[in-house]
């Protein structure tokens, strides 16, 4: 029994750990290409949101390669993503393919349900040893976004431009044929060795940009055209708001147990955006009130089209920028989104406020251009 | 003087306004009205709100515009929830802070939260505090309250009888009379309802000789009860009452055809409208997906009705075409 799930960003990382230390074939799908966009926006509602599209898109591929399970995740509102299994099983039946799809969600009161789906993919295995590969995960997700935030300091310091990306190629080629949480936790330390010895301009000055928006346009870089790398060759270190270990433990296991700390998320967006609206919504906009605090010079908000919550989160965020002085820059991403019109905004935002930064300066000690 | 409330004849304007009218005036307060939707209120939506919003959110912030001067308060409550484990819209639950960060130069805005999902203490709570500004004697909001929902369940009444939310209003369901044959329309009640953006459809379809069934002219404990049925629980009200409706429709009332009045940008409507119509579909029921944005012409929507119509009428005859 062959089991897939979709696609995004690192994720698959953790996904392959879990399911392999339990014993289960799995099928990582081929990374999203624009086949997987076309077969997506293809058979998907032409107003449904990216992901959904390109999940769509996942599963076609991976069934195509002879996948028999679909692992999916479910919520329950208000944002889209709560449904989107409903309507991709319905999508996928029409279209005539047999598969299985287990979705994983909360359970609602009812935990058997939800131990019972646990036993389809892993063909009964004790619970104790699901909840010990699930915390095996976990802890292979946090070191996953530890490379990657690794990754995200050294590229714009780096001596010679573009090794820290050739490395990361080279590790995901790697990581598709290593099984297991022990593998994957030791390829994972040795790209980190290997990419904290590039060399770099030690005491450049770079520019600190935040990224903040829906998770999935943030994280997987297919849709976001590789924005943390595009941004690191522009000479601005990155950071994202939320990474797959984020979600992991506060959405999925915090949340459940009631123990997710929101004060902080909350304080920071209250004045502004007073409830929550599904999604990161919220998030988004105490993200961009942090990141000011903490420094960081500029934030670029993505979303896909159509997506409610960031939708809300979009329409406070002038008020925001305004009131903190802090520019962000809204990134709506779809289908259509061409990479050089993508570029091209991308250089002016970092041209932006590089200059403010150096305008700054001016009257201060340091010039930042010219290196 | 008696404070002036000001309510935008948008949005949960269509399920909530007799409600909402009865509770102020009781409480002593003049309610005023946004006028009917037309382009100027449109346009001045559009313009302020941002882009990327649905046509009834633009349309709510050029209500909102029309209002904003003639009253001392705006009424723009925040409801996350109307119902236990269900949600209406993100947007509805950020739509104050939309408001208030779009529109400038705002009177007081009256933004009660309303979250009934996990329990019902925050409508006690809501009335009670929008109570106060108008009143300090709690008897008398308690009982404003009660009346109020009186008045909700009586037009509720009426609606179930066939009448349009606007007869509804008016005490009047003489429109929901005899007609050659049903269709469904189904849709966010806020688009089908709105006069101009829905551009008459309703009234159209009736003087073809068709009668309309909406989602909201059938019993609501009906559309519970399907709504048990489905796959996996329906966590948006709307989404709940249009899915359920049209199999009602397709079920019990046996219609000829249904219509599916969907705003452009609409998050809920790309996915729920994709599940009903894979459905409808499948039971080879006529199915017609109108989409309404900001520039829809109405000849376009006119030239489509007719011929939805007409597939309808000729459909039994077809042999002979």
């Amino acid at each position: 029994m062959l089991v897939t799930f979709p696609h995004m960003g690192n994720a698959y990382i953790a996904m392959k750990s879990v399911l392999e230390d339990l014993g289960v074939e799995v099928l990582v799908p081929p990374p999203c290409t624009k086949r997987t966009l076309e077969l997506g926006t293809k058979y998907s509602p032409e107003l449904a949101c990216l992901p959904l599209k390109l999940n769509i898109g996942n599963y076609i591929e991976a069934i195509e390669r002879g996948a028999e399970v679909i692992v999916m995740a479910g919520g329950c509102g208000p944002c889209r993503f709560g449904y989107y299994a409903e309507v991709q099983r319905e999508i996928l039946q029409d279209l005539g393919y047999s598969f299985k799809m287990v979705v994983l969600e909360r359970p609602q009161g009812n935990v058997r349900d939800f131990v019972k789906k646990i036993a389809i993919i892993t063909g009964g295995k004790t619970v104790f040893r699901v909840l010990a590969s699930i915390k095996r995960a976990t802890r292979v997700a946090v070191l996953m976004d530890e490379l990657e935030r690794l990754c995200w300091q050294i590229r714009p310091r780096e001596k010679s431009g573009g090794t820290v990306s050739r490395l990361m190629r080279e590790f995901h080629s790697q990581a598709l044929n290593t099984r297991g949480s022990v593998g994957l936790a030791a390829l994972i330390g040795e790209y980190k060795d290997r990419i904290s010895r590039v060399e770099t301009k030690g005491n450049k000055e770079v520019l600190g940009i935040g990224i903040v928006g829906e998770i999935y346009t943030v994280i997987e870089p297919f849709v976001n055209v590789s924005i943390a790398e595009k941004l690191g060759d522009l000479g601005a270190e990155v950071d994202k708001s939320i990474t797959v270990s984020y979600w992991v433990i506060n959405h999925l296991i915090k949340e459940a147990l009631h123990l997710h700390n929101k004060n902080e998320l909350q304080e920071a967006s209250y004045p502004y955006l007073r409830s929550f609206v599904g999604g990161h919504g919220q998030e988004s906009v105490a993200n961009t009130v942090l990141y000011k605090r903490r420094g960081y010079d500029g934030v670029i908000h993505l979303l896909p089209f159509t997506c409610m919550p960031e939708i809300v989160a979009r329409s406070v965020l002038p008020e925001v920028s305004h009131r903190y002085g802090i520019p962000v820059m809204t990134l709506v991403l779809d289908e259509m989104t061409g990479e050089a019109g993508y570029m091209t905004r991308l250089e002016a935002f970092v041209d932006l406020i590089r200059r403010k930064k150096e305008m700054k300066g001016l009257y201060g000690e340091r010039i930042l251009s010219g290196d | 003087m008696k404070p002036r409330v000001g309510i935008p004849r948008a949005l949960l304007y269509y399920n909530y306004f007799p409600l909402w009218e009865v509770f102020f005036k009781e409480l002593g307060a003049e309610v005023v009205l946004s006028g009917l939707t037309n382009k100027k209120i449109l346009d001045d939506g559009v313009n302020c709100c941002v882009d990327d919003a649905c046509l009834p959110m633009k349309v709510f912030h050029g209500h909102i515009i029309e209002l904003k001067d003639r009253v001392d308060y705006l009424f723009v409550p925040r409801l996350i929830s109307v119902e236990r484990n269900e949600y209406i819209c993100p947007k509805f639950c950020g739509l104050p802070d939309m408001v208030l960060n779009s529109v400038k130069d705002l009177p007081t805005v009256i933004d009660c939260t309303i979250n009934l999902r996990n329990s019902s203490s925050s409508l006690r709570r809501a009335v009670l505090d929008v109570g106060r500004l108008f009143t300090g004697d709690y008897r008398r909001i308690y009982t404003a309250y009660r009346k109020a929902v009186l008045c909700l369940e009586s037009f509720e009444g009426l609606m179930e009888k066939g009448a349009t939310p606007l007869e509804a209003m008016k005490g009047d369901y003489s429109k929901a009379g005899e007609y050659h044959y049903s269709i469904g329309l189904i849709g966010h009640p806020y688009n089908i309802y709105d006069n101009y953006m829905s551009m008459r459809i309703i009234d159209k379809l009736r003087d073809r000789g068709v009668n309309v069934i909406t989602q909201d002219m059938i019993c609501s404990n009906e559309l519970d009860r399907i709504a048990r049925d489905f796959s996996k629980p329906m966590f948006w009200s709307f989404g709940k009452s249009i899915m359920a409706a049209s199999r009602y429709l397709i079920d019990k009332r046996h219609v000829k055809g249904i219509i599916y009045l969907v705003a452009f940008g609409c998050g809920l409507d790309a996915l729920v409208g994709d599940l009903v119509e894979r459905r409808i579909r499948k039971k080879g029921i006529p199915f017609c997906l109108l989409t309404i944005d900001e520039h829809t012409g109405e000849a376009g929507i006119d030239t489509r009705l007719e011929a939805f119509i007409d597939m309808l009428e000729w459909g039994g005859t077809a042999k002979c075409w």
